[in-house]
């Protein structure tokens, strides 16, 4: 088996996850797709850091899981803010950039 | 030529009066009146000693001058600030401030129950200021200045009583027909300048001889011009009797004795021009026989006391034009007339204020009668007047009003006979209405109602009517006295000679006196011996009717220039709102539309926004894939 | 020249049952109702994902994907999804026009280009591995590299990670404008409403009838049920249970007086 296939693997969830955040409506699940989006990304790193036979890539990968939880965080602490204030879930609801 | 540093303070005066009592507000109302009035008479006291050392200097002397301060330098153009008071100026002077201070002293009295007396004075000593620069400027842009500050003075007082939105209007139609009369002096003062190199009076003068003809005439009409709007003259006459919606001291002063006299002052301050030009010479005398026939017409239908007034006091001065219109000969009737009807003109309008005074503010006429009981002092002072202004020797008007006539017909070839024979007619028409306001005011039957409570005005008011009067008697007498004005006058007006004598002086006095007669007879028997209407009877011949509206003078204006002047503004606020507002809007209904056009890709939704984040990374990679292929 | 790196078969076999079972679990997570078994399918797919670090030698790196991610991330993100409903089912037709086929398109684009990308893209040389690099083992490797060439952004990530929790608390924050209503004042206010229906509270759940559960709404006087009874979360989730089957079959109605 080609080592590639890992990148391949790596390609499809990230485009998986893009749809997601594209078609669902419901903010968390939005915030789950970008969650697999960048489990995607850190594993093409985790990957490439083994083709490269150096450490470096799984230590980006690590700053990506702060960086995530850190996003996390504060996105769902604003998807909880809105929810309070409106009664809804819906990123579609939070549509007031147009007016 | 003699300077003299004492003229400054001929204007200063009144000046300084009018700047304090504005600046002090309601701080100076209790003795603001009083200041002004003590202003105006020693304004009055300077003229009298510049006159007395004039008469001690020798003829050739006797101008003299004060430079203020050099106003305009810009290369070879020099306008300095400078006053000049000559043989000519003395006498305005000692109109405006004489006539000005009873004016002044009679004011106190009248305006006496008004809130804004003080205010009321501030504007007068303002105008007897301007009117002063206006005379004694001694170039066409001083006397510009004064020129236009006896308009705006003139235009304050119309309106004093602006809270009637009539008498306001009519203070608007005063200034703005001055205005066209400013914009023929300003031409004046730009072509002199264009073409002659300056703007003085002695420097005009001296060009006059070398200049052009044409150009001379230009001059000289665009002076007519100012002169015809300034003393509501044909055709700019409309103004002069919606001006009576001022206080009657105003209409005395201002529209009567002093500033709508300043067209006069003006043709006889340039007859350099007007000798060097005959085709504006002409259209002068032409405007001023127009100007005394209208103003005689329209006074003949009048029922307002003030308009009547009005209309005569057009006429009057429509004399004075004619006679500064006739050249050298007849420059100094036209002073002598106006000084003589700067006296019995302010008199009369004195008198209809005090007539005003004791019937409660009442100007028709038709509501008057028998009032010589109620109002002794009044009915001699103003009939004194009268006299005066129809010309019964030996009255004022007499004297002055017969030169003018003696010399229209004097004046040579055909047109002597028709302007003489118009001043005549003017004589005779005068003469009809003026005994008309007299008959209809103080001795016909009584009209008013019982309400009414006529009673004599107080002795603050009618001592300068008095004093007036005495002018009125004796004025014409000691001017005309051994020529006394005209050789006066003499050193300042090149004299041609003398023309043919058409008819003699007993033949056009004895004339005269005849037509006057015939129209105070008709007069007489028209409203004396017969009863007259308390209202102005409506089924009237169409002559009559169209006298009552001043000879369609509004409807003329309206018709000519307010209807097209309306449909011109219509058009081009038509034109501004859709060719230029219309490119404006254009230009930014393009950036609106294409704005809208471009917010639908704006929809708001964190979703399209995603998406178009997705769209572009698929085209990123493809752009790389189609690099790396 | 070092050892090139073969992957062995176990890996081989291991990769080929568990990465479809990833991309079918992350399909799934985009096609299911309800966020709650989204969140199961990514939690899935994130424990897949850390076997996959773990065959690939980054054994710390897949400790802490199924530390971090699937347990405190994915414990943050059931929590609030309890927080703000867990009823909050998605209906999957779709509100704005044709942004379905063009995301869809542009993914499959976006994927179906990457992965050709991927396919003929070259290191210039064999893959390596990292059987040097982990000698001294992976966690003391990572160490190593962390806190001498990355400690400069370790440490601002430290600083990212405080400032977000700090954030956080700040955006959930709920200033009270007025002072928190005390009992007395909530009675009043009931009985200052427009009906008296509600002056006296709520009923309790299972009054008047013969099951008391939280799950049984209370019957009002007249014997129907009381739906302000019922929590709405049970009501959201049907887990209501229909009050009537309780109902007594006949009850003496008959008023006797006392004697």
């Amino acid at each position: 088996m080609s080592i590639n296939n890992y990148l391949y693997l790596s390609a499809i969830l990230f485009t998986i996850g893009a749809v997601g955040v594209v078609v669902r409506r419901n903010a968390i699940v939005v915030f789950m797709c970008v969650e697999l989006m960048l489990n995607a990304a850190n594993l093409t790193l985790v990957t490439f850091s083994r083709i490269n036979g150096t450490l470096d890539g799984q230590v980006v990968a690590f700053f990506t899981m702060v960086v995530a939880a850190c996003e996390v965080v504060v996105g769902l602490a604003i998807i909880v803010t809105i929810y309070r204030s409106r009664r809804s879930a819906s990123i579609d609801d939070a549509s007031l950039l147009k007016r | 030529m003699v300077t003299n540093n004492g003229l400054v303070y001929l204007i200063a005066l009144p000046l300084f009066g009018a700047l304090s009592l504005l600046l002090l507000g309601r701080r100076a109302d209790k003795w603001g009146h009083l200041l002004a009035t003590a202003l105006s008479a020693s304004s009055f006291a300077v003229g009298l000693l510049q006159l007395s050392q004039m008469l001690g200097r020798a003829t050739e002397n006797r101008p003299v001058t004060q430079k203020l301060f050099s106003w305009i330098s810009v290369g070879s153009f020099k306008v300095d600030a400078s006053l000049l008071l000559d043989q000519l100026s003395i006498c305005f002077v000692l109109l405006i401030t004489g006539v000005g201070t009873l004016i002044h002293i009679y004011s106190i009295s009248y305006m006496s129950h008004d809130h804004d007396r003080r205010r009321f004075f501030a504007y007068l000593n303002l105008f007897i200021a301007a009117m002063l620069l206006l005379v004694l400027g001694d170039s066409y842009l001083n006397l510009y200045v004064g020129w236009e500050g006896v308009g705006l003075a003139s235009y304050l007082l119309i309106g004093f009583w602006n809270q009637k939105p009539a008498y306001a209007t009519a203070s608007k139609k005063a200034f703005v027909m001055n205005r066209i009369g400013d914009m023929g002096l300003s031409f004046a003062i730009m072509i002199a300048f264009a073409s002659l190199g300056t703007v003085s009076f002695t420097g005009v003068k001296e060009h006059a001889h070398h200049a052009s003809e044409a150009t001379m005439t230009a001059i000289g009409i665009m002076l007519l011009v100012a002169a015809v709007g300034k003393s509501a003259q044909f055709p700019l006459q409309a103004w002069l009797g919606d001006a009576m919606a001022g206080p009657t001291p105003v209409s005395a002063l201002i529209h009567a004795a002093t500033m709508v006299t300043a067209g006069v002052y003006l043709i006889v301050r340039s007859n350099f021009v007007f000798d060097a030009a005959p085709t504006a010479q002409l259209l002068v005398v032409i405007v001023g026989a127009i100007t005394l026939m209208f103003g005689a017409l329209v006074g003949t239908a009048k029922d307002d006391i003030k308009k009547a007034l009005a209309a005569s006091t057009m006429s009057q001065i429509g004399y004075m034009i004619l006679g500064a219109g006739l050249g050298p000969a007849g420059y100094a009737f036209a002073i002598m007339h106006l000084l003589t009807h700067g006296f019995f003109k302010a008199g009369m309008f004195l008198g209809a204020g005090s007539v005003m005074h004791g019937m409660n503010d009442e100007v028709n006429m038709r509501r008057y009668g028998a009032l010589r009981k109620f109002m002794p002092i009044t009915f001699i002072t103003f009939g004194f007047g009268y006299l005066a202004i129809i010309g019964v020797p030996p009255f004022a008007g007499f004297y002055s009003k017969d030169m003018l006539i003696e010399t229209a017909f004097n004046s040579g070839g055909t047109k002597a006979i028709l302007l003489g024979s118009t001043a005549l007619l003017g004589a005779a028409i005068t003469a009809f209405y003026m005994t008309r306001v007299m008959i209809l005011t103080f001795t016909s039957t009584k009209r008013w109602d019982d309400n009414q409570h006529p009673h004599e005005s107080p002795i603050l008011m009618w001592l300068p009517m008095a004093i007036l009067a005495i002018g009125s008697v004796t004025s014409g007498f000691l001017l005309s006295r051994g020529s006394a004005l005209k050789n006066w006058l003499e050193p300042l007006f090149e004299s041609h000679g003398e023309h043919e004598e058409l008819l003699s002086p007993m033949v056009v006095s004895s004339l005269a006196l005849l037509m006057v007669a015939l129209g105070v007879a008709i007069a007489v028997m028209k409203y004396q011996l017969s009863d007259v209407d308390a209202v102005a009877p409506q089924d009237v011949s169409i002559f009559t009717r169209i006298a009552r509206r001043d000879l369609l003078q509004d409807d003329i204006n309206e018709a000519l220039f307010m209807r097209p002047g309306q449909v011109l503004t219509a058009a081009l606020v038509k034109v501004d709102e859709s060719v230029v507002d219309g490119a404006v809007r254009g230009i930014g209904q393009m950036a609106i539309s294409s704005g809208s056009t471009l917010r639908r890709t704006q929809t708001g939704f964190v979703r399209s926004y995603a998406m178009l984040i997705l769209v572009g990374a698929a085209v990123l990679i493809a752009a790389i894939w189609v690099v790396t292929q | 020249m070092q050892s090139l790196l073969t992957i062995q078969g176990p890996e081989t076999a291991l990769f080929w049952f568990l990465a479809p079972l990833a991309v079918l679990a992350a399909i799934g997570m985009l096609l299911v109702k309800k966020a709650v078994h989204s969140a199961l399918l990514l939690a899935w797919v994130m424990i897949t994902l850390a076997i996959f670090y773990i065959a690939q030698d980054a054994l710390f790196l897949g400790i802490v994907q199924v530390v971090v991610y699937t347990g405190a991330v994915m414990m943050l993100f059931l929590f609030i999804l309890m927080l703000v409903g867990v009823d909050s089912s998605d209906s999957l037709t779709e509100t704005i026009t044709g942004l379905r086929p063009i995301a869809i398109t542009a993914a499959v684009g976006f994927g179906g280009l990457m992965v050709s990308l991927l396919g003929h893209a070259t290191l210039g040389r064999e893959p390596i591995g990292l059987d040097i690099a982990n000698q001294s083992g992976n966690v003391q490797g990572l160490a190593e590299l962390l806190f001498s060439k990355y400690v400069w952004p370790f440490e601002v990530v430290s600083a990212l990670l405080i400032t977000a929790a700090l954030g956080a608390m700040v955006l959930a924050h709920h200033q009270r404008t007025n002072p928190r209503p005390t009992q007395r004042e909530q009675a009043v206010n009931r009985f200052r409403s427009g009906s008296l229906a509600g002056a006296a509270g709520l009923p309790g759940p299972g009054v008047f009838a013969r099951h008391n559960a939280v799950d049984v709404p209370a019957l009002l006087p007249d014997g129907t049920p009381a739906p302000s009874s019922i929590s709405a979360t049970l009501k959201a989730r049907g887990d209501v249970i229909d009050s009537s089957q309780f109902q007594l079959d006949n009850v003496d109605t008959t008023v006797v007086e006392e004697k």
